[in-house]
């Protein structure tokens, strides 16, 4: 048999654009039906902004929220919530930074022939923590700590030392095996064995963690307070809900310089790192 | 040759304890400030509602009219999050066209001129400031404008997540192959005819999965919003805690977990097949 190629290569038609294989086409109609729906569904007042006395009420609110209050007395109380605010997260980032260490021990596999009973349930347990977000944690905190900074700083623990421990775990069990092995081999017990071996290898990548969650808890902190948990947010919802608009407006301010100046410092801070 | 003896004590003992008291003192004012004092938890007076509520948490509500409830209010959530990430869009994709370098005439040969340059600035400024005012905050103040129900929490999630788009998107614009859009602007195409043929070929895999994995934390947030009263999930979770209503609060954890797992699957599934 001949098996040169045809002469003239096979005429093939394109591929057409729109078949029930084209799966992008599958997944931009399942966007837009799901986009249909939601807004057919909710049953949104676009009125309150679209007709005229609206916008009249809308500017007239906006408006009471000139001039801010900043006479000197209101001033160092919102200093005291925003310094209040800084100590939930830094507390909450230090007690989920040691909770989460002490769960990612059981929720990793150290070596090939550990048998890692509880890695199922702690990750559960971790997973469990992660996925129920700080304000939530806080409004059900309240029962048993009270209103106030307390229990916006266990709220901020429990969910942070979810995302902490897993993440913690993940670089126990991605940690070279080498050093750990090599005192292992010699009988060194596994709780030496992490000490001198596994931890030392680690030690830069968790403090790096902590401190992008610590970033990430000052935001947190700054508003979890609106179901009275203490700080900035506290004093907001305080405020606005007795319409004092002038002082809401000072609240709002410093919690934009508040994100602002972490988000310039730890802009700075991964700059002089990694220079 | 003899081993140098081995040190009983360890040198660099000073540094450490000094370290330590060091956090010590850091530490103290943090305590003060947000009031923790954990043996509050386990006061009589804490005690008893806590566990109270906790013992309510089971059996969770499983009534058909309360699943049917909370049903709908989940898919209300995923709706909030869904619209408002809709609207976030109709935000950022102008501003992002606006504000990214990579469309800029100018700035094909050397500097941007100073007008194009003030005006991007400007844009890019107004991006963080949508981005860095929490939405939370957002939703406080749009609740008190147009009453409770969704729509405060969809714009809430519009101009916070507008804010994030735009400001990623066009990050995402500019670290890519500026190639192929500059060949075409230099040949006279326009900025839309560039962006279209030029830029978005090689990135839409990108931006469609940040955006997917937007939506996800929008899902998240619009729980929380609903603690404000933006409608969803959190507006009931927060009705059934002020009841102290554990079988409720339990069912509806439950639900925000599994919602939560799934929103995190699909996008993790939507992203790996974006490639």
């Amino acid at each position: 048999m001949d098996s040169r190629p045809a002469a003239n290569a096979p005429y093939r038609l394109p591929p057409r654009q729109f078949d029930a294989r084209c799966k992008a086409c599958w997944l931009g109609a399942g966007v837009v039906l799901l986009v249909t729906a939601s807004f057919w569904t909710l049953d949104l007042q676009w009125g309150a902004f679209v007709s005229p006395e609206a916008a009249r009420a809308m500017g007239r609110f906006l408006g009471e929220f000139f001039p801010p209050d900043l006479s000197a007395p209101f001033l160092r109380k919102v200093g005291a919530a925003t310094l209040e605010t800084l100590a939930m997260s830094a507390l909450g980032t230090l007690l989920a930074a040691i909770g989460g260490l002490a769960l990612a021990l059981p929720a990793s596999r150290t070596h090939a022939g550990d048998r890692a009973a509880a890695r199922g349930p702690t990750r559960l347990l971790l997973n469990a923590l992660r996925s129920i977000p700080e304000l939530v944690w806080a409004a059900l905190l309240l029962i048993s700590a009270g209103l106030g900074p307390f229990a916006g700083t266990l709220a901020l623990a429990l969910h942070t030392t979810g995302v902490l421990g897993r993440l913690f775990a993940e670089a126990i069990e991605n940690a070279a095996p080498g050093p750990a092995f090599a005192l292992r081999t010699q009988g060194v017990p596994s709780g030496r064995v992490l000490l001198y071996a596994t931890l030392p290898q680690i030690v830069p990548q968790l403090m790096s963690y902590t401190l992008c969650r610590w970033e990430n808890n000052i935001r947190a902190a700054a508003v979890l307070g609106v179901v009275g948990a203490g700080g900035l947010g506290q004093l907001l919802a305080f405020h606005m809900g007795l319409f004092h608009m002038g002082k809401t407006a000072t609240i709002i301010g410093a919690m934009l310089v508040l994100v602002a100046l972490v988000d310039a410092m730890s802009f700075a801070a991964r700059r002089w790192l990694t220079r | 040759m003899a081993a140098p003896p081995c040190p009983q004590r360890d040198p660099a003992w000073v540094g450490r304890v000094s370290w330590l008291l060091f956090g010590g003192v850091l530490l103290w004012p943090a305590l003060v400030a947000t009031e923790f004092r954990p043996w509050v938890l386990l006061d009589a007076d804490s005690l008893g509602p806590t566990s109270r509520f906790l013992g309510s948490f089971f059996p969770p509500a499983l009534g058909g009219e309360f699943l049917a409830l909370v049903a709908r209010e989940t898919w209300r959530t995923v709706a909030i999050a869904t619209a408002g990430i809709a609207l976030g869009l109709l935000i950022a994709l102008p501003l992002t066209l606006l504000s990214t370098r990579v469309l800029s005439v100018s700035a094909l040969s050397g500097r941007m001129a100073t007008g194009p340059a003030l005006l991007r600035h400007a844009l890019r400024g107004a991006l963080v400031v949508l981005r860095s005012i929490p939405e939370l905050v957002w939703a406080l103040v749009f609740v008190r404008v147009v009453g409770l129900g969704p729509t405060s929490g969809v714009l809430a999630i519009a101009l916070t997540y507008g804010g994030m788009l735009g400001k990623v998107y066009s990050e995402i614009l500019e670290s890519a192959d500026t190639h192929a859009s500059a060949t075409l602007l230099r040949h006279g195409s326009s900025r839309l005819q560039a962006f279209f043929y030029g830029v978005l070929p090689g990135n839409a895999a990108e931006l469609t999965s940040y955006t997917v994995y937007r939506w996800e934390c929008a899902i998240r947030s619009s729980v929380v919003l609903g603690f404000v009263g933006a409608g969803g999930l959190g507006q009931q979770m927060d009705s059934s805690m002020k009841m102290f209503n554990g079988g409720e609060v339990a069912t509806m954890l439950l639900v925000f977990m599994g919602l939560v797992a799934l929103a995190d699957h699909a996008s993790a599934w939507l992203r790996r097949a974006l490639g």
